[in-house]
C-alpha cells in the first residue's frame, strides 16, 4: 500500500505583520493618551450635541450629584501662587512640601480649614475621605474667593509670561481664563445655579458648560 | 516554539563538516510581541478618548431686569419641575386677577421627546428657520459670500421677531434637564435664550398645575 504522505506544515509562523500592527497601535496609544486624572468624585456629565472642546487655561468648579462644589484651576504656578494667597487671606500657613502637593492635585473639595489635613494624607487616603465641599454660603464664600484669587492670578501669570516674551522680541499669544462648570446630570438644578450665582458676583458671565457627547442619533 | 535551526538538520556526508555552520535570519520574536501587547493592553486601558466638550452660555447680569424690563413680543417661557416636567407657555405671564385684564396663563405640559419639545421648538421657530433656509439657498447658489451668510443668519436670529426663549427651573428639578434643553434650542439654532429665575407666581401655578 502506498503511503498517504502528509505535507508537513511548519507549524511557526511570521509574526512579523503582527508584530507591525502591535507597535503601530502601541505607538497611536501613547501618542493620543492622555492619562486618566483621579478626580475626587465620579461625575457623570449629561450629554449635548455641542462639538466644542474645553479650552485649555480653565478654572473649573465641579458639582456633583448631592451638589457639593469642588475647585480645580490648570496651571501649576498658579496654583501655588493662589494658595499662597488663600492661606494669606484665612490665616492658613501651608509648608512647600504642602504647596507642591496642592499644585500636583486635580480637583478638590474641602474647605481651607481641612485642606492642610487633605494635603498632608497619602493618595490613596485622600480618595476614600469623603469630600464636604467647599462653602459658598454667603457668609463663608471661599469657593468665591478661590475663584477670585485664581483669576488674578492667572491674569498675573500672564503678563509676566507677556513681559517675557516682548523682551526676548517674540510674540505672545494671550489666552484669557476662562470658567468652566462641570456638574453632574442628576445634581439639582438649585445648587448649580448657586455656584453659577458665585461667578456672577464676581462679574463672570460666560461659561462653558462641561458635557459629554451624545451616543446614537436621537 | 523556538526554532533552533541547524542548517540541514545535521551532517550527512563528509564535506559538510568544513562548511561554516549557516546561522538562521529568524529570531524568536514572541517575548517581543509580549511586550508590545502589553504595552498595547496598558494604553488602551489607560488612555481616555472622549476629551470633554463644552458649550459656552451667557449668563444675564441681572436676572431681574432680564424678565421684567425687558417686553418681548414673541417669547415663550420654559419652566422645568421635578421627575423631568416641562411646562411652557407663550408670550407674557400674566396672574390671575391682573390688572390688564388679560385671561390667566396656563402652563402646558409637554417632555423631552421628539415629538414633544423639538416638535414644538421647531414650529414656533418656523419662521426665522425658514428664512435661514433662504438664506443658505442663496449660499449654495453662489449669491453671497459665506461671511454675509453667516452676518445674515445671525442678524436673523437676533432679530426682534425672532422667537426668545426664556429657561426656568424650580429648586426641584434637575441639572440634566436644562442642559438638554438648551442643546435642543442649539440644534434647533435658537439664537436668543436665556437661563433667569423662576417667579414666585409662576411657582404657584406651577404647584397648583403639578398637582
Amino acid at each position: 500500500m502506498p503511503k498517504i504522505k502528509m505535507p508537513k506544515s511548519n507549524p511557526s509562523l511570521d509574526m512579523t505583520p503582527m508584530v507591525d500592527l502591535a507597535f503601530l497601535l502601541v505607538t497611536f496609544f501613547m501618542l493620543t493618551a492622555s492619562s486618566k486624572v483621579s478626580e475626587p468624585v465620579v461625575i457623570d456629565s449629561p450629554s449635548s450635541t455641542s462639538d466644542k472642546l474645553l479650552p485649555q487655561n480653565v478654572i473649573m468648579v465641579t458639582v456633583d450629584e448631592k451638589g457639593k462644589a469642588y475647585y480645580n484651576i490648570n496651571n501649576y504656578d498658579v496654583r501655588i501662587k493662589t494658595l499662597e494667597k488663600m492661606g494669606a487671606q484665612y490665616k492658613v500657613d501651608f509648608t512647600n512640601k504642602e504647596k507642591e502637593e496642592f499644585a500636583k492635585m486635580t480637583s478638590f473639595g474641602v474647605p481651607i480649614e481641612t485642606l492642610k489635613q487633605y494635603l498632608n494624607m497619602e493618595e490613596s487616603e485622600r480618595s476614600k475621605v469623603k469630600s464636604p465641599g467647599i462653602p459658598l454660603d454667603s457668609l463663608h464664600n471661599q469657593l468665591g474667593d478661590w475663584i477670585q484669587f485664581g483669576r488674578i492670578e492667572a491674569a498675573k501669570q500672564a503678563r509676566t509670561q507677556k513681559e517675557k516674551a516682548e523682551s526676548l522680541g517674540r510674540e505672545f499669544k494671550y489666552e484669557p481664563i476662562r470658567f468652566a462648570i462641570r456638574a453632574d446630570g442628576q445634581a439639582n438644578y438649585i445648587s448649580v445655579k448657586d455656584v453659577i450665582k458665585v461667578f456672577t458676583d464676581k462679574d463672570i458671565y460666560r461659561f462653558n458648560l462641561i458635557t459629554d457627547l451624545e451616543k446614537g442619533d436621537e | 516554539m523556538a526554532e533552533v535551526n541547524t542548517g540541514d538538520g545535521g551532517g550527512h556526508g563528509k564535506h559538510d563538516k568544513k562548511r561554516a555552520k549557516k546561522s538562521s535570519t529568524k529570531i524568536d520574536m514572541t517575548p517581543m510581541v509580549d511586550l508590545a501587547f502589553l504595552l498595547l493592553t496598558f494604553f488602551i486601558l489607560t488612555s481616555t478618548f472622549s476629551k470633554p466638550k463644552a458649550m459656552e452660555i451667557n449668563f444675564p447680569a441681572k436676572a431681574e431686569d432680564e424678565s421684567k424690563n425687558q417686553k418681548v413680543k414673541n417669547a415663550i417661557t420654559f419652566i422645568m419641575t421635578k421627575d423631568n416636567g416641562i411646562y411652557y407657555y407663550n408670550g407674557e405671564f400674566y396672574p390671575p386677577n391682573n390688572k390688564d385684564g388679560a385671561p390667566p396663563t396656563t402652563l402646558i405640559k409637554t417632555d423631552f421627546s421628539k415629538d414633544g419639545l423639538h416638535k414644538l421648538l421647531l414650529d414656533r421657530y418656523k419662521p426665522t428657520l425658514e428664512a435661514i433656509t433662504v438664506l443658505e439657498e442663496k449660499y449654495k447658489r453662489k449669491e453671497i459670500a459665506d461671511t454675509t451668510l453667516k452676518r445674515l443668519v445671525n442678524l436673523e436670529k437676533g432679530s426682534k421677531e425672532a422667537l426668545t426663549v426664556l429657561i426656568k427651573a424650580d429648586d426641584k428639578a434637575i441639572y440634566k434637564n436644562v442642559i438638554d434643553l438648551i442643546d435642543e434650542l442649539n440644534v434647533c439654532l435658537v439664537g436668543k435664550y436665556a437661563v433667569v429665575d423662576v417667579m414666585p407666581t409662576e411657582l404657584e401655578l406651577l404647584n397648583a398645575t403639578n398637582k
